[in-house]
């Protein structure tokens, strides 16, 4: 009983901490979103406000890096994704493009650093 | 907007099964599938590094299916936080799937859809299919944009699925750097992708105002700096985004 308990645990803390708060925005957009067209104020402030969010949690996975991620320092993951970012928007907005290279400059310099 | 004629749409597909496979194929060939894939991979080493399991990722991907909110509570329920805790930070970061759904749904709802039909194409929401929606859904006649959406979500869910395993057997394997460069896959990819979706004045500058006030306000430990980035960086966006649109 208690090893079910045990194994079954990480599931349930996975639908009350992960997909409640999470699936409770999508069906509050889907009950309050009737009614309203594409064109509408609240929706063209919505999508602002969605952007600005991703934007945020960008800045933060960057910034207060996690994992072994967070053993690489700041300036370098600051500069990689400035680089990448740079050759994004050089390069025909090629969201490949940017990535690479942001990886390329995070890694070698991370290897420099290394070494 | 104006009713439109069968012909004013430039695609069409023959049944709404139809319409699901071609938007099961859709994410294939896109640069997006790249990235997810690229971003999952990373996910799923993360989730190994945290000491989750195989099936509770999986599942996970399924059920939360947004990459933020599942790199949230992976590194938060991983590094030993309270549940609390870990539940304040993905609600907080699920904040954006609101106004996704809310600015998707006027494309997806038909004549005849019913709330029930809109459950599936709005659990399948985040950026990626978001950007996507609103991308290719115009094209398609209004009855056929609910199963071209669940068939793209389900092409991009099973990808994610796949990727998320690679990234989590992989993760045992790689030295310290290459699984950071895998964790940096996420950030790079989203900004990139984020201002390739930012057409007008309005997105770019809650983009960028975005990236500036959320480091600034976690660095100051001021509460909720997600709900604060998200409503101040986007509000102050859209007064720009409507004196422009007044004084033109």
């Amino acid at each position: 009983m208690n090893s079910a308990l045990n194994e079954l645990w990480p599931y349930l803390v996975l639908v009350l901490v992960g997909f409640l708060p999470n699936e409770v925005w999508r069906v509050l957009g889907l009950v309050l979103a009737r009614g309203l067209n594409e064109g509408s104020e609240i929706v063209v402030w919505s999508r602002a406000v969605a952007t600005a969010i991703l934007a945020g949690v960008i800045a933060k996975l960057i910034v207060f890096a996690s994992g072994d991620l967070a053993n690489i320092p700041l300036s370098l993951r600051v500069g990689a994704a400035v680089c990448g970012f740079a050759a994004f928007l050089a390069v025909k907005r090629s969201v490949f493009v940017g990535v690479a290279v942001g990886e390329v400059v995070l890694l070698a310099g991370g290897f420099w650093l290394m070494h | 907007m104006s009713t439109s004629t069968p012909g004013h749409y430039t695609r069409h597909y023959k049944s709404s099964s139809a319409a699901f496979v071609a938007g099961f194929k859709a994410p294939f060939g896109t640069v997006f599938v790249l990235v997810m894939t690229g971003t999952f991979i990373g996910i799923g080493a993360l989730a190994h590094g945290y000491g989750f399991s195989a099936w509770w990722l999986t599942i996970s991907t399924v059920v939360v299916w947004a990459g933020p909110a599942q790199i949230i509570l992976i590194a938060a329920l991983g590094s030993g936080g309270s549940m609390i805790d870990a539940a304040i930070a993905v609600t907080l970061s699920g904040v954006r799937l609101f106004p996704m759904v809310v600015s998707v749904l006027p494309l997806l709802r038909g004549k005849g859809a019913r709330t029930l039909d809109l459950l599936l194409p709005s659990h399948f929401m985040a950026v990626t299919t978001w950007v996507e929606s609103l991308r290719l859904l115009p094209a398609l006649p209004p009855d056929q944009r609910i199963p071209f959406c669940n068939g793209m979500g389900s092409g991009y869910m099973a990808t994610s699925v796949v990727a998320g395993l690679v990234g989590f057997y992989l993760a045992a394997g790689l030295p310290p750097l290459a699984a950071g460069g895998l964790l940096f896959l996420t950030p790079m990819a989203f900004l990139c992708m984020t201002a390739r979706g930012a057409r007008q004045l309005l997105d770019r500058l809650a983009l960028a105002l975005g990236l500036a006030i959320e480091p600034t306000l976690a660095h100051y430990h001021i509460g909720l700096d997600l709900m604060w980035t998200g409503v101040g960086a986007g509000s102050f966006a859209y007064l720009v985004h409507r004196l422009r649109e007044a004084t033109r």
